[in-house]
């Protein structure tokens, strides 16, 4: 059921479902993220908690769009009857703001991206995908090995066995069942009718603005994943590859 | 069941849910992709979630500073489009002459003073607002349900969606099922006192299982209709009518 292999190029050929899947994946990964690039342009400022905006202190913000540090405030009004220094300001000034169509696009990609994941998952369990060519196999993991696997990465002749090596299985088990899972969870936490359907969510993720913040640290290791798994494609071949996982027999 | 029908079944019943979406008087796409993605969403929620769960109320303890983000202040000449000489007058004589008008699917539609909403029935939570461009914030509402406003004006059985109106020209509509959501209010105080000037006052609605620009301020009427109306033009404007998400 695994894999399996030519014995002239040291590719593994992949099932039809393995390709088709990769390939809806790879699409919709790229407009989610574009779209949640422009999404986070209109509000470039991270908190951490419950709830957070112009009016509260932020972790941090990213100098994206003309909306950073911009101090288009009103004079503050404080609430009377609160015992904090609670305050309403209005906006004067005219923000960035393509949600429109970022947003509705982020949510038409992520319904290909999970229906296609959740096809994946079924078919990678009930196949012997997982099973086979990622689940670390026994005696296959110790940190010797892990080191010399991960290290036989940064030397200039790459070398092929034909199946998935040691890092590679573990990259590709924290990116399909922890950060995909994640990203997903932390998304949903931000729509006000999940979350009252869902509260725990709200729970384990710590609040509103510490899901948004915990789904962009988990989207930039995604980006982070695809730019040193292009390189490492790059390496093994490109075109050859690319052929592999979209068209190979 | 085999790998071949396992994709063929999940692919069926993805597009049945897409073409039950399309079918249930969803709101109209004009030809846009994105809109039926939309609409998508809409059936999604409206099939798989909860009609009456609530949305999470927190403690006072959480309320945080509440940022003004509207189209204008209507009492102002100088905001562009916003601005209501009507609601200036209202606004000078602190609201004493200000009344919500309920129309359309009624049996009996008129004018409410802000005494006799309040003697209609009252909610306080406090609630987080969620703004689409990414920032949140909690503030405490009271109000009257709008489910208790729409039964007194005797709502009758062919009304679908409530649509309304804010003195700033802004509009917004909702569904009958989030109409009559346990916290979809009409606020008139907040954070303990008289809803103050730029977050809506005399009365705005909160709903709190949307997104923040459903949220219409200064509220001036509420019609009832039988048939979708997107009275703000969210979907030729480019923006998703239903924001459950």
């Amino acid at each position: 059921m695994s894999a399996s292999q030519n014995q002239k190029t040291g590719n593994i050929h992949h099932k039809g479902w393995v390709k088709s899947t990769h390939f809806i994946i790879t699409l919709s990964f790229f407009a989610l993220t574009i779209s949640g690039f422009v999404i986070l342009m209109s509000h470039p400022r991270l908190y951490w908690g419950k709830a957070g905006n112009d009016l509260t202190p932020a972790l941090f913000e990213l100098p994206i769009s003309r909306n950073y540090h911009h101090g288009g405030w009103d004079k503050s009004i404080p609430f009377k009857h609160l015992t904090g220094s609670q305050v309403s300001a209005a906006r004067t000034y005219d923000i960035f703001n393509e949600n429109g169509w970022g947003r509705s696009t982020h949510f038409l990609a992520a319904w290909f991206l999970i229906i296609t994941g959740f096809i994946y998952f079924i078919a990678g369990f009930f196949t012997g995908h997982f099973r086979y060519n990622l689940v670390l196999q026994r005696g296959e993991f110790n940190l010797k090995l892990l080191w010399r696997d991960f290290a036989s990465h940064f030397r200039k002749q790459a070398h092929y066995s034909g199946k998935y090596g040691l890092t590679q299985k573990i990259t590709y088990l924290l990116v399909i069942f922890f950060l995909f899972p994640l990203v997903i969870l932390t998304g949903f936490t931000m729509s006000p009718a999940i979350t009252a359907s869902y509260p725990f969510l709200l729970k384990i993720f710590f609040g509103h603005q510490s899901a948004r913040t915990i789904h962009f640290f988990s989207a930039v290791l995604l980006v982070l994943f695809l730019l040193v798994h292009l390189v490492m494609v790059a390496r093994s071949g490109f075109k050859r590859k690319l052929w592999a996982i979209t068209f190979g027999k | 069941m085999n790998r071949r029908k396992a994709i063929f079944t999940g692919l069926t019943s993805a597009g049945a849910l897409l073409l039950s979406g399309c079918l249930k008087k969803a709101p109209p796409t004009y030809g846009s992709i994105l809109r039926m993605g939309d609409d998508l969403t809409y059936a999604a929620q409206r099939g798989l979630l909860s009609q009456r769960a609530l949305a999470m109320e927190y403690q006072k303890s959480d309320i945080t500073s509440f940022p003004v983000t509207d189209i204008g202040d209507p009492a102002n000449p100088a905001s562009k489009n916003a601005y209501s000489k009507e609601y200036e007058e209202l606004q000078r004589n602190n609201f004493k002459d200000w009344t919500l008008s309920v129309e359309g699917c009624v049996a009996k539609p008129g004018k409410y003073s802000l005494d006799a909403l309040k003697r209609i029935g009252a909610r306080t939570q406090i609630t987080r607002h969620t703004c689409e461009e990414g920032w949140s914030a909690i503030a405490e509402w009271t109000g009257v349900p709008l489910g208790a406003v729409l039964k007194d004006a005797g709502i009758l059985p062919a009304a679908k969606f409530v649509c309304l109106y804010g003195f700033d020209k802004y509009a917004e509509s909702i569904d009958m099922l989030d109409a009559f959501h346990p916290q979809t209010i009409l606020a008139h105080t907040m954070n303990g006192e008289n809803l103050p000037a730029r977050n809506g006052a005399p009365l705005r609605l909160r709903v709190e299982t949307q997104i923040g620009y459903k949220n219409v301020k200064y509220l001036q009427r509420i019609v009832v209709s039988d048939k979708f109306v997107d009275p703000n033009g969210d979907i030729n404007s480019g923006w998703s009518w239903y924001t459950g998400i």
